[in-house]
């Protein structure tokens, strides 16, 4: 019989092929910032205001908040698998992680579109 | 000769932290965990809260400029950054390992001291920028 782990990594090529593609999509929207200061010679205010009102950079800036957490998540538990053995600790960790990851995330939409 | 009657040999084992010394590409990959740690459990509630400060209003906006402007925060502002930039460049230099790019011994050596040199240099450019 296979005695398997409940936190027990099963899933490594997805996670490992995921943790890529969100890292490329963050890359592209730090070029974008760049690309923005650059042209603008600088951000201040009126033009941090406009951007954010904007549809298309709330959709994009979306985009990275999503690849930034599902990335943050693949790290850390990587992080926890490596250094945690006890299992009911790493399992603990795991979750706090997704807790702070979730609630990182309802802040993100609210940022982007809560403010009327 | 099986595996069982094979005599045991005496290796040295260094699991010492402060002994281990680690090889070029190994100092690189241990920062790369440990600012992506970083990031994770102060750059990100930082960028959030930020970004929400800055929104509020025009005044907001400039008062968290002359936060910035505090030593203190420089300093912790400065670690952020680097930490930003060097999991970005040690990141790029794992996609291309990824793709049997720059593999051996010799390049892979190379490729860490131009992660560890650009990163620093790209936070020592943005660092300059910003204040």
């Amino acid at each position: 019989m296979v005695k398997r782990v409940i936190v027990g990594a099963h899933y490594g090529l997805k996670d490992w092929l995921a943790q890529r593609i969100t890292a490329i999509v963050m890359a592209v929207y730090t070029l974008l910032w760049l690309a923005i200061a650059l042209y603008n010679g600088g951000v201040d205010y009126s033009l941090w205001r406009a951007l954010f009102a904007n549809a298309a950079f709330k959709i994009v800036t979306l985009l990275f908040g999503l690849a930034l957490l599902w990335h943050a998540w693949i790290g850390m538990r990587d992080i926890w698998m490596d250094y945690i053995k006890p299992t009911a600790v790493r399992l603990m960790l795991e979750v706090l992680t997704i807790v702070v990851l979730v609630g990182y995330a309802g802040w993100f939409v609210q940022l982007l579109w809560g403010r009327g | 000769m099986s595996v069982s009657e094979r005599p045991v040999v005496k290796r040295p084992v260094y699991l010492n932290l402060v002994q281990i010394r680690l090889p070029l590409p190994g100092i690189v990959s241990i920062l790369h965990r440990i600012s992506g740690a970083a990031l994770f459990l102060f750059g990100i509630p930082l960028l959030l809260w930020a970004v929400q400060a800055s929104l509020a209003s025009a005044d907001s906006f400039a008062s968290l400029k002359a936060t910035w402007a505090h030593p203190l925060v420089k300093l912790v502002l400065i670690g952020l950054i680097w930490a930003y930039l060097h999991h970005l460049c040690a990141g790029i230099r794992y996609l291309f390992l990824d793709v049997h790019t720059g593999i051996e011994l010799k390049p892979a050596r190379q490729s860490s001291i131009i992660v560890l040199a650009v990163s620093l240099a790209l936070t020592v450019i943005v660092g300059v920028r910003l204040w």
